[in-house]
């Protein structure tokens, strides 16, 4: 693939993919209470890393991530399972979800979900799965 | 709660995560088998302390809800039979990583695998036999099957490993489906899934028009995977495995999962003619097909594999006796054939015993010598005397020779052969002798193939030059696990009834529990039972057995005599080329490799079924009464919508097509927001984004687009379908909102905050409310990743190995 000059588009996504993932951690985290959540957080992270992918090339972008993105994918798989089980651990049926409120030092009183986490499981294999794909077509040569 | 026993069960499957860790960090310092030891040690450690209060007949079960919507929970249940069970798997299991530490190489062997796939079928073979529930049941079932197929191909680069691996697993993946539309058909009838519930409700069962097909098919599920015929040729196949696997599987465990079912499942069916005829017939069939096969084998572990046929089919026939006493209810007729259970259920452990330490001799004669060529062995029994005294001890017990166990056992089930042969019901006395002449052919056969064992490997004349390599005994480690399985058959056999006391009876208690609740078992086994037919019928299985070990090269020629294309293996194999070749026939009649074609299979069956649907059924129906007014917007978005879509059509080159496409998905999520459904809005204009991109990104390694010239029908035939796809859509569109047959789903999900502690509906369906959905999908998802992913780098390294041909 030739260089091309591209200097309006490196710039821009310096900052751009700054701002995407804000964003994108941003929708994530709103996700129980407003619209949001692990997959559209995830999309949208993923999207930042596509543009960074269309902008610099890949070996670049992968010194500077060293994620293994299909690692990552079976992660998020592993921790949607894994809040599952724990579940039954404790006696509740596959899959329970529960929540609670807590007082945090910073937040004040916060309520901390269990759905939050399988939502974490959900974002990473999104991600990882997204760029996975993405990765691998793109690297064909 | 969880308890315990559901802990036992998890902990081989949680270390098997674990074991890749190890392996990596200790490798090549210390075996990894010492680590996975102790797993099982602690499993029979803790299962040895349950021995006191099952002995006196009580029963532990735990529950810990699994999907309680379905009614499917994890049950574990135990009682005798699943506590006999476990402790062969967890013992036997013991043993064989015990062995295995000796017999696979730290260096050269992956042992991460080998452990981890070892451990998922002990956790699975633990599961299956300690659960209620006949869908975990079934879950723990097909687990084994998938962890033996992954074990018995762990010598992947080798064809016929793999080619055992599959045939192991068609056969058996083949018997689990049917077990399980056996099961459904058997939850249907008795109304439950639990198996306790199911023994109770039993009563009148057999009546039941889905009875006697549920009963085949579970059946069916049950010979597959205890290799009875005709479904046993994957087990000399699965011989291809490490000897360590072959002992645990094809031995202990795994073939063991078929008989325990049918015993589990004897209180249901049992008293019923077929259930007599089909498990007797077929394990005596089996019986006499694998002893009868097993003499012309010179692989010595196929002869084992015969032999543990044989040997399966033989337990198997026993449980098909029993079931008679379900018959005659409680009395003294009953008992005498619930003896057989006893004595099936006793030959079980006496196998285990018996065939575990053959097998484990047969991996050190392989290991030392190189070979399991009958034909090339021989003489050594002075260079290996321990395995020598070990095989003697295996082989005399499975010949069924005093003073082994085996020969407690085997005098059992004569004794059980005589009594169907007087039985008066099931039309037993049309067949009643046969039953016993089987038998005792088999045990002549028996007792043949057991010699051939013994002595054509240890006596004879020793030859080193077709051995290649200088034979001395085994190291200590390797024989300590045979050893402690022959010293058990020889103390079987002289303390028989403790064995009986503590396991054999409980264990019967489950299978035939209305005898014991009636107080109706009194068991007590001697090794001398006076001058009766059955002690002259194993006097003379030992004269002709001998007489034909010894003038063996004079008819050995009679197995030629069968042709090699009829046999059972030659079938499969064909049926197997036939299927590959007739789906290959089928798949290049609509695999083109055209996109095109494919679509317009695709539309045309939606114009057909659904479209089919519509017209048949008078299904349209136009209600725009409760539509809301269009405003300015929308009339506005859909004229993009229109115009967008219609430059798809009408673009020159793809870029266009794409951008196009794009920008339809951003119009959909403009319709979103209109709707106020914000989270749908924002993922439709992610999806969109990143679809774009990936787009763009493969359709720039496409040639370009070149105007296609097509025909003119071919072009009319396109317009066909395309217009008619577009009707058919617009009318379930139409029609679908003029109909609400069902409640909106939105007042059930007005709770949500209350529920999940979630503002955002949508997100707590997704997370909460219909979690599983989620992670399966995410699971689909990351297949589908992975799936893409091996296709691109695998076609890429081929086409390097290519260039570099070149």
């Amino acid at each position: 693939m030739k260089k091309p000059n591209d200097v309006i588009i490196r710039s821009v996504t310096k900052v751009a993919v700054v701002i995407i993932f804000t964003f994108a951690i941003n929708l994530f985290i709103s996700g129980h209470h407003f619209p949001g959540g692990g997959f559209i957080g995830g999309l949208a992270f993923a999207s930042g890393l596509i543009l960074m992918f269309l902008t610099f090339d890949i070996e670049t972008v992968r010194t500077y991530i060293p994620v293994d993105f299909k690692v990552m994918a079976a992660v998020g798989v592993l921790i949607a399972v894994l809040t599952g089980v724990g579940g039954m651990v404790l006696g509740a049926p596959f899959l329970s979800q529960s929540f609670g409120y807590f007082e945090l030092p910073i937040f004040g009183k916060t309520e901390l979900a269990t759905a939050v986490i399988f939502d974490v499981g959900v974002a990473l294999a999104v991600i990882g799965t997204s760029i996975t794909i993405i990765m691998s077509i793109g690297d064909d040569r | 709660m969880s308890s315990w026993l559901h802990i036992m069960i998890l902990i081989p499957f949680i270390f098997a995560i674990v074991v890749p860790y190890i392996y990596k960090q200790l490798t090549p310092r210390i075996h990894t088998g010492w680590f996975v030891l102790f797993i099982p040690l602690v499993i029979f450690a803790y299962l040895l302390t349950y021995i006191p209060n099952i002995s006196e007949g009580n029963t532990f079960t735990e529950t810990v809800p699994w999907i309680p919507a379905y009614d499917i929970n994890f049950i574990t249940y135990m009682d005798g039979l699943s506590l006999i069970l476990g402790l062969l798997i967890s013992g036997i299991g013991t043993l064989v990583i015990l062995y295995s530490i000796f017999y696979l190489s730290k260096h050269r062997e992956a042992l991460n695998n080998f452990y981890v796939y070892l451990l998922i079928f002990m956790g699975a073979m633990l599961g299956l036999v300690f659960s209620d529930n006949i869908f975990v049941l079934y879950v723990f079932w097909e687990t084994t099957s998938i962890s033996s197929f992954l074990l018995i191909a762990y010598w992947y680069e080798r064809e016929k490993s793999r080619y055992g691996a599959q045939k192991s697993m068609l056969i058996t993946i083949f018997g689990g489906l049917a077990m399980l539309a056996g099961f459904i058909l058997l939850s249907m009838i008795t109304d439950t899934y639990s198996i306790r519930e199911m023994i109770s409700n039993s009563t009148d069962i057999s009546s039941h028009s889905l009875f006697i097909p549920g009963m085949i098919l579970i059946l069916i599920g049950a010979f597959t995977k205890s290799a009875q015929f005709p479904f046993s040729i994957w087990l000399p196949d699965a011989m291809e495995a490490p000897t360590p696997i072959s002992a645990y599987l094809h031995s202990a465990t795994m073939v063991k999962a078929g008989i325990y079912l049918v015993a589990r499942m004897t209180p249901i069916f049992g008293g019923a003619a077929e259930w007599f005829w089909l498990v007797t017939g077929v394990g005596l069939i089996t019986l006499l097909y694998g002893s009868v096969n097993a003499v012309r084998q010179t692989d010595l572990k196929a002869l084992l594999a015969y032999s543990t046929i044989s040997q399966l089919g033989l337990i198997m026939s026993l449980l098909g006796l029993g079931s008679a006493s379900f018959y005659y209810g409680v009395g003294t007729d009953s008992s005498v054939y619930a003896m057989a259970i006893f004595a099936a259920i006793f030959h079980l452990v006496n196998h285990s015993t018996f065939k575990g330490c053959l097998f484990m001799v047969v991996g050190i004669i392989d290991h030392e010598t190189g070979t399991r060529d009958i034909r090339r062995l021989g003489g050594l029994m002075h260079l290996m005397p321990i395995s020598f005294t070990l095989t003697v001890i295996g082989s005399f017990a499975m010949a069924g020779l005093p003073p082994f166990n085996g020969f407690l056992s085997k005098e059992m089930f004569f004794t059980a052969v005589l009594n169907v042969s007087t039985m008066s019901v099931f039309n037993a006395e049309t067949f009643g002798l046969a039953i016993p002449i089987i038998a005792w052919i088999a045990s002549v056969f028996t007792f043949v193939y057991s010699m051939i064992l013994v002595f054509k490997t240890f006596r004879g004349k020793n030859k080193p030059e077709k051995l290649g390599r200088v034979v001395h005994e085994a190291p200590i480690g390797m024989l300590l696990s045979p050893l402690i399985l022959g010293s058990l058959v020889i103390i079987i056999f002289f303390f028989p009834n403790v064995l009986s006391h503590y396991l054999l009876k409980p264990a019967m208690h489950a299978v035939v529990p209305m005898l014991a609740d009636a107080g109706e078992l009194k068991i007590k086994v001697s090794a001398w039972h006076g001058w009766n037919t059955e002690l002259f019928m194993t006097f003379g299985v030992i004269v002709l057995g001998t007489l034909l070990y010894i003038y063996l090269k004079k008819w050995y020629r009679l197995y030629h005599l069968y042709p090699d294309d009829f046999t059972l293996n030659s079938m499969y194999n064909l049926s197997l080329e036939k299927m590959e070749s007739l789906s290959k026939f089928i798949t290049e009649r609509y695999m083109t490799g055209f996109i095109r074609d494919y679509l317009v299979y695709i539309f045309s069956f939606i114009i057909l079924v659904v479209g089919g649907a519509i017209w048949l059924f008078d299904g349209f129906s136009f209600d725009p009464s409760n539509d809301a007014p269009a405003n300015f917007f929308e009339v506005g978005l859909m004229t993009a919508m229109v115009i967008t879509a219609i430059t798809v059509l009408f673009s020159k080159t793809r870029l266009t097509s794409i951008v196009a496409v794009g920008a339809l998905g951003f119009l959909v999520s403009f319709f979103f927001v209109l709707f106020r459904a914000p989270d749908l809005a924002l993922t439709q204009l992610v999806v969109e984004t990143v679809t774009t991109a990936l787009f763009l990104l493969c359709f720039y390694h496409l040639p370009q687009l070149r105007k296609e010239k097509s025909r003119i029908q071919f072009k009319v035939v396109n317009a066909i379908i395309s217009i008619g796809v577009g009707v058919v859509v617009t009318l379930i569109a139409l029609s679908a909102n003029g109909n609400r047959l069902f409640e909106s789903i939105s007042s059930f999900y007005e709770n949500s905050y209350e529920l999940a502690g979630a503002k955002n509906i949508v997100n707590s369906i997704l997370v909460d409310f219909r979690g599983i959905d989620t992670m399966l999908e995410i699971l689909v998802l990351c297949i589908a990743g992975l799936g893409v992913y091996t296709l691109i780098k695998i076609r890429l390294t081929g086409r390097d190995e290519n260039e570099e041909a070149k």
